[in-house]
């Protein structure tokens, strides 16, 4: 059995840097979006359920399973799952937390680079007035056109992407506790005290264009949180198809007298109740707890490995998940989408993905905000800190598994992971038209394989260890008590919850059925079409054979650790 | 801003924020006797910086 070589240095060390990988763009970007969009009601019904349900208990397996791993010696998801599992085919169960991280961190940095340079931008204030946002971002990222972001100015990515490149490496080789733990633990207050600063700004807005009047920051806090949202709704073909969410309720009778006499447009309210009837909001809400806290990344695990034998998870695992539903809910919940609907109207917020609203309507929003290049360079360097603390965090399992896999030094595992994400990146950073390498990666690595790694984690935990050891390693020096019924969430509820919402996953996003059962339509999205068929795009499937080259050298090296650690074993006996 | 809308707000910020303050609460409070400070030891490796 190895010697282990590094542990955190406090409790709180490893909380900030769970909860460091855990915050990034989603929780100021994507939450507050997905909230306005499904109706702030019925979707945080949902989403709190999502968190109790699945959140929650799959941070206390990964806490759990991580840790006895470090007992045994093993920091990496395939290391992990050898030694808990004893079966020669049980690494491979734990490549996924070694290919998800590593490939995520190829295009996250970049998008770490977007806000390092958006935030260098807004500091020499070339995001002010006037400026066209959309293709600032479209030159700034290269979504124009493949080869075009590799360029060196300040309007473009290229010097960030070196410098958070740079600075990533330098922290990573640094180790857990002079570098991960230092960066999260200044990192992480940091950001927190930025929000509030941000969030003190926006709540203070008040009705910034008296010729809108409807745009003052109550109605922006009513759009994101409001149970439901009136909308006017015009028949086409037969469907009544929304086509303008009414900001307020105030404004229905506005709306009603504007409305088309021929009765092809009516104004409906749907009840919390009723929207929680939708499928898709369901998705959406559980998606985004699981997205959101890095269950079935591969980092909690190797995290909670480098932790005392006796260290408290099920206490820890809980503060690292509510730092995160802070920051989310309490932050990202109150600033985003209040902000861009007081200064753009729901038009402005409406339809806006994660990039959209952070890199088009924010910034146009700070260019009409008082003092707006402050804020934005302050929220820019808030955003880069989110995504440092989770760079960090995808880079040390690849580190770990190069490092007991293949019996090599740090020096050697820092060196072979940053040519291979250094490839990636590069890659990422050329075929830029449209973003779609880093989509195509996104959907099928960062989405795909985050479901499949996580059911395996709790159909290990739950079954293969068994609910009455795996309950008894939860509790082992734990400071709080996990309540009782969550022996029986953690073994029926949250598989089938989380098979239900991966089934509804691909029914939507890969097979692209319509939800109906009167008129029933599958339609292959993009992500299949892209790859196969008359639409196939090269990007796209030159993506897919680098994953595929990179499951391949994953076997490999799993291979090769796998004589390593029997000869260990062998040692050991 | 609806009274529903309010609610709403004030029940999922005031549960994650209560929830945050209670957890950090328990982690200083039971990392005070802990003196994690000096049972940490990272034994010397020659490769790192």
């Amino acid at each position: 059995m190895p010697a282990i070589k590094e542990v955190w240095s406090s409790k709180l060390g490893v909380i900030l840097a769970v909860a460091g990988s855990a915050v990034g763009l989603g929780n100021f970007l994507r939450f507050p979006g997905l909230a306005a969009q499904y109706g702030g009601g019925a979707f945080m019904i949902a989403y709190f359920v999502s968190l109790l349900i699945i959140g929650i208990p799959i941070c206390w397996v990964e806490w759990t399973l991580g840790r006895q791993g470090g007992r045994n010696g093993y920091h990496s998801s395939p290391g992990i799952f050898h030694s808990l599992m004893k079966n020669r085919w049980s690494k491979y169960l734990g490549i996924i937390g070694f290919i998800v991280p590593v490939m995520i961190y190829m295009y996250y940095v970049y998008i770490e680079a977007w806000c390092l340079g958006y935030a260098a931008n807004a500091l020499a204030g070339n995001l002010g007035p006037g400026v066209d946002f959309g293709q600032f971002f479209a030159t700034f990222t290269g979504a124009g056109g493949d080869g075009l972001a590799i360029k060196f100015g300040l309007h473009d990515v290229g010097i960030f992407v070196l410098i958070v490149y740079v600075l990533n490496f330098f922290f990573i080789y640094r180790g857990i506790t002079k570098g991960i733990e230092l960066v999260c633990k200044i990192a992480m207050p940091a950001l927190i005290g930025m929000a509030l600063i941000i969030l003190l700004r926006v709540l203070t807005l008040g009705t910034p264009d008296v010729s809108k009047p409807e745009q003052n920051i109550a109605n922006g806090l009513g759009f994101m949180w409001n149970p439901a949202k009136p909308v006017v709704e015009r028949l086409v073909d037969d469907e009544w198809t929304v086509v303008e969410t009414i900001a307020s309720p105030n404004l229905v009778p506005a709306y009603e007298a504007r409305l088309a006499t021929d009765g092809s447009e009516r104004i409906i309210e749907n009840s919390a109740l009723a929207n929680l009837a939708n499928p898709l909001l369901w998705l959406a809400a559980a998606g985004q707890i699981f997205f959101s806290l890095s269950v079935g990344f591969g980092v909690i695990i190797t995290y909670a490995s480098y932790m005392k034998r006796n260290d408290d998870v099920v206490l820890s695992g809980l503060t690292a998940t509510s730092a995160n539903e802070f920051c989310e809910v309490a932050l990202g919940g109150l600033i985003t989408v209040p902000a861009a609907f007081v200064f753009l109207g729901a038009a402005g917020v409406i339809g806006q993905g994660t990039f959209g609203l952070g890199f088009n309507v924010l910034p146009e929003v700070f260019a009409l905000m008082p003092a707006g290049r402050l804020f934005a360079s302050v929220f820019f360097i808030l955003l880069f800190l989110a995504a440092v603390t989770s760079s960090l965090s995808m880079l040390q399992p690849g580190i770990a598994f190069l490092e007991e896999g293949l019996a090599i030094g740090r020096k050697a595992s820092v060196a072979i992971l940053g040519v291979i994400t250094g490839i990636g990146t590069l890659f990422i950073w050329n075929y830029s038209a449209d973003l779609k390498a880093l989509d195509t990666i996104d959907f099928w690595i960062g989405t795909v394989m985050l479901f499949i790694q996580a059911t395996i984690l709790v159909i290990l935990f739950a079954w293969g260890i068994g609910m009455k050891k795996g309950w008894s390693l939860l509790h082992e020096g734990s400071e709080i008590k996990a309540p009782g019924i969550y022996r029986f969430v953690l073994k029926f509820i949250t598989p089938t919850f989380l098979l239900t919402i991966f089934t509804l996953f691909i029914l939507q996003n890969v097979i692209g059925w319509n939800f109906s059962f009167s008129a029933p339509l599958f339609q292959p999205t993009g992500y299949v079409t892209d790859l196969i068929g008359e639409k196939a795009n090269p990007v796209a499937q030159r993506s897919m054979l680098f994953i595929g080259g990179m499951i391949l050298l994953t076997v490999g090296f799993t291979a090769i650790a796998g004589r390593t650690w029997a000869k260990r074993d062998k040692t050991s006996a | 801003m609806t009274p529903g809308g309010w609610i709403n707000l004030l029940l999922s910020v005031g549960f994650v924020t209560t929830l945050f303050i209670f957890c950090m609460w328990r982690v200083m409070r039971g990392s005070k006797s802990d003196a994690d400070h000096l049972a940490h030891v990272e034994p010397h490796d020659p490769d790192q910086p």
